[in-house]
């Protein structure tokens, strides 16, 4: 019954003595940002006067106390009044925490005894009256003061760090990651499901806006990758556990069972020419072409091992046939390949799972599934694409006849309120690109049918002049519908789009030969599951969250674990590779410094307190909290835990206790921030 | 208007949505009423209900509870533990004669300053129109705590809400 949280109000009350705490309280004008609405002369003058029981021994006002003299200032002080604890009244920590911080260690004090008023972000911005504004900044200040009292000087944590790295996803995003690491010297795990590395990039034929072969600047990157002595490629293989934190992850990674020894193959090739069995491919060819039972996916495909598809295998169906067994000339061919558990030991993760393509057939007044000639975007990638399985001829669904006008429509699943709210980013550039491709394949006649066009990127906007220029037909308004049901002779045999012209302002009918979805970009199908066994978070449309949407985008909230390409939102190909070398960079630094630091914001247990009941247990979605089943008691891992303190909050016992945020602290700072000199304010 | 009731309200803010929220409130010079004074911790999930009894018998006259929006968390689902300990909080200061209305949760994303701004006006009417909380100066169960004075307000310091 009486345990510690009841002592903030027994030092408060009787024993300050003790304590014997110096603290000194600076306020700031930051010009007339704060100055012009808080009197801070004024809430100095208060603090010094009535905080001086809880030991305020100095009290200042300054007009940039983030600027060096600011500093300064209260660098001479923690020296000459052998001030112990410090309360900067100003802008929001977020901003200047660590600057006072570091300026208390230079003096000698423990960064940790430091706390930051805000009375810039929530008063002087959020108020108007200057009254009201001095006294809830008065409550701030008296809140913090009350709060520092409670402060404990903490070090910082360091941890050392393995220099291999786990890339996951061999797409260009996980490639240039993986490549920036290894040139460095250090090594990489770089994963893969797919039988080969190239992800969806490896599908284009042209890429925007330069209209560069996808697979000629993409196959030399592959290559590299996969002969790289520091990179160990695991294709046809997936991650399936993830135990560890920063710097000492321990990685499960399954290999499945490709049937093929891979010390032996040389990729001949003569086993997939000789398998009889045609399977459609709908990963690669996205359903239009065919491949082997045992197959790669593509000419170029890195590693160049086939696969064997067991699902689709005569010999695994019928029990008889092994035609690649006989013809393999390096006897490279084991039917009784079993999966494979890989554990590896690596300091960081980057996480390159890339992208699923939105379902077009989820819009059902567009067709998809339905009409033929409604090919979706990577179908009209492949029916383009030279290696692809029409050669390269743009051809309707029959597989023979040329279409002499093609429709293509925008924003398929994205920016609409039923599928996705968020812009997909590369539809518009695609969609141009398409129609460049078409014409330039067949002449027809291109439609392009928008609700904004979004070109904002380096030589964007030129190609959508030169695209404009070339004669396509832009119509903007959202297709309401695309059908073939006729209702003039002219639509007899087509499709026909049925669209609101916004800028002509009237309704159109127009008949196309076929139509091409620009479809939007969705997280991977199974990102949630994924983010969850490396501890990171899904924003609500499912995409991988950052630390911070402007400054930290390639971190997450668990130290270690980054996000690079579209596993963290969709983008193009130039900021896939942007992002995947940052990610790299980011890696290389925390490698460098071969150790990390933790900010020491971590709970822990006091195991005398601790009864067993094991209510926190299940509280710790990191993993830090074990259970000793020995001594009936629970320990949380420094490392793993992420100080969000909510064991802390559990603890029937009171026996966790959190650094930075202890019970101590929050309730010290609710009194003070009521303290009862203070009237309740208001406008 | 000076004779108008103007509550005090204690805010607990999570570190990554809500303090953010407010902070953006602030940069972006969003206006509200200042009657909340707040405190940030590392996520929703820290909050000891604890926290919210003592603010009240301390004297606010209202708590705000904020954090980031459902699947949202910094922590992954830790905002859920606090809706749950919310909920069940709320039946306790019912049990103790508190309107649960004078607690509160509002889950704001570090995008969402405005809705900081309006929510945090909108909560100040709401227990404008409650009243004063009167913690100890009513009678119940819990009326031994006297007045609203910290030092006699321990018997709220021990943890009687189980997570």
């Amino acid at each position: 019954m009486s345990d510690t949280r009841s002592n903030p109000v027994d030092k408060r009350s009787g024993s300050m003595e003790e304590k014997q705490e110096r603290i000194g309280v600076y306020v700031c004008h930051c010009g007339s940002n704060i100055a012009g609405t808080v009197d801070v002369v004024d809430v100095a003058k208060w603090a010094e006067e009535n905080l001086k029981h809880q030991g305020v021994v100095i009290s200042r006002e300054y007009k940039f106390m983030c600027s060096s003299p600011g500093q300064e200032l209260i660098e001479k002080d923690i020296k000459e009044l052998g001030l112990t604890r410090i309360v900067v009244a100003a802008c929001s920590p977020h901003l200047h925490e660590k600057t006072f911080r570091t300026a208390a260690k230079n003096a000698g004090l423990n960064p940790y005894l430091v706390e930051l008023a805000s009375i810039r972000e929530q008063v002087s911005w959020v108020h108007t009256d200057k009254t009201v504004a001095t006294q809830k900044s008065k409550a701030v200040v008296s809140g913090a003061v009350s709060r520092v009292i409670e402060n404990t000087a903490l070090e910082e944590i360091k941890v050392p760090i393995n220099p291999n790295t786990l890339v996951v996803g061999g797409g260009i995003a996980g490639i240039q990651a993986a490549l920036e690491v290894a040139n460095a010297g250090f090594h990489v795990y770089l994963v893969e499901r797919e039988p080969s590395i190239g992800g969806h990039m490896a599908q284009f034929d042209k890429t925007f806006p330069t209209l560069d072969c996808s697979a000629c600047i993409l196959t030399p990157r592959m290559v590299e990758a996969g002969t790289h002595p520091n990179i160990t490629l695991l294709t046809w293989s997936e991650v399936v556990n993830v135990a560890g934190y920063v710097g000492n992850f321990n990685v499960t990674i399954k290999k499945k069972a490709r049937f093929v020894k891979e010390d032996l193959c040389t990729g001949c090739g003569i086993c997939q020419e000789k398998c009889p069995k045609k399977v459609i491919d709908e990963v690669f060819e996205a359903g239009l072409g065919y491949r082997k039972a045992i197959y790669t996916p593509f000419a170029q495909a890195v590693p160049n091992y086939p696969v064997m598809d067991k699902e689709n295998c005569t010999y695994f169906i019928k029990g008889t046939c092994k035609a690649c067994e006989k013809f393999c000339p390096t006897e490279a061919i084991d039917f009784n390949q079993q999966d494979q558990l890989i554990n590896v030991d690596v300091g960081n993760i980057i996480l390159a799972t890339g992208y699923d393509l939105f379902d077009a057939r989820r819009v059902s007044n567009y067709g998809y599934g339905r009409l033929p000639n409604v090919f979706t975007s990577l179908e009209f990638e492949r029916l383009s694409n030279a290696a692809g399985p029409t050669g390269g001829h743009v051809v309707l669904r029959d597989g023979k006849t040329v279409p002499k006008s093609v429709g293509i429509i925008h924003c398929v699943g994205s920016r609409d309120k039923n599928f996705n709210n968020y812009c997909s980013v590369i539809c518009c550039m695609q969609g141009l690109k398409f129609a460049h491709l078409v014409q330039e394949h067949t002449g027809a006649t291109v439609y392009n049918f928008y609700i904004d066009m979004r070109t904002a990127y380096k030589a964007y906007d030129e190609f959508y002049q030169r695209v404009l220029e070339e004669g396509t037909l832009f119509v903007r308004g959202k297709v309401a519908e695309v059908t073939d049901a006729a209702r003039y002779s002219n639509e007899k045999g087509k499709l026909v789009i049925q669209v609101e012209d916004t800028l002509a302002g009237k309704q159109r009918r127009i008949p196309v030969d076929m139509v091409i979805l620009s479809s939007g970009l969705q997280p991977r199908h199974d990102a949630r599951e994924v983010g969850k066994m490396f501890g990171i978070s899904c924003s609500t449309d499912g995409w991988f969250t950052e630390k911070h949407p402007k400054l930290d985008p390639v971190a997450t909230m668990t130290e270690g674990v980054f996000i690079v390409g579209c596993a963290q939102g969709p983008k193009d190909i130039p900021s896939s590779v942007a992002q995947g070398a940052a990610a790299a960079a980011r890696v290389l630094d925390k490698i460098l410094q071969r150790e990390v630091t933790l900010e020491p914001v971590k709970a822990s247990v006091d195991e005398e307190k601790c009864s067993g009941c094991r209510i926190c247990n299940g509280m710790c979605p990191f993993n830090a909290i074990s259970f000793l089943e020995d001594r009936m008691v629970t320990r949380i891992n420094l490392a793993l835990c992420q100080g969000c303190g909510t064991c802390v909050a559990a603890c029937p016992a009171g026996a966790i206790s959190g650094t930075g945020f202890s019970d101590e602290q929050i309730i010290a700072q609710i009194d003070g921030l009521l303290f009862r000199n203070l009237a309740p304010i208001g406008a | 208007m000076t004779d108008q009731f103007e509550p005090t309200i204690v805010g607990f803010t999570c570190n990554w949505c809500s303090y953010r929220a407010a902070d953006l409130a602030g940069t972006s010079r969003m206006k509200y009423a200042p009657n909340v004074r707040l405190i940030r911790m590392m996520c929703s999930g820290r909050l000891d209900p604890t926290f919210v009894l003592r603010a009240l018998s301390g004297g606010a006259d209202g708590v705000l509870i904020t954090g980031c929006h459902p699947g949202d968390c910094h922590y992954m689902e830790q905002n859920y533990k606090a809706l749950r300990r919310y909920l069940l909080l709320r039946r306790v200061l019912k049990g103790m004669g508190i309107e649960p209305e004078r607690v509160k949760l509002v889950w704001a994303s570090a995008a969402e300053g405005a809705r900081f701004a309006s929510e945090t006006t909108l909560f100040v009417e709401e227990i404008r129109k409650l009243g004063p909380l009167n913690w100890g100066k009513t009678s119940g169960p819990f009326s031994v705590v006297g007045d609203q004075t910290t030092e006699n307000a321990t018997l709220i310091t021990e943890k009687e809400v189980p997570a």
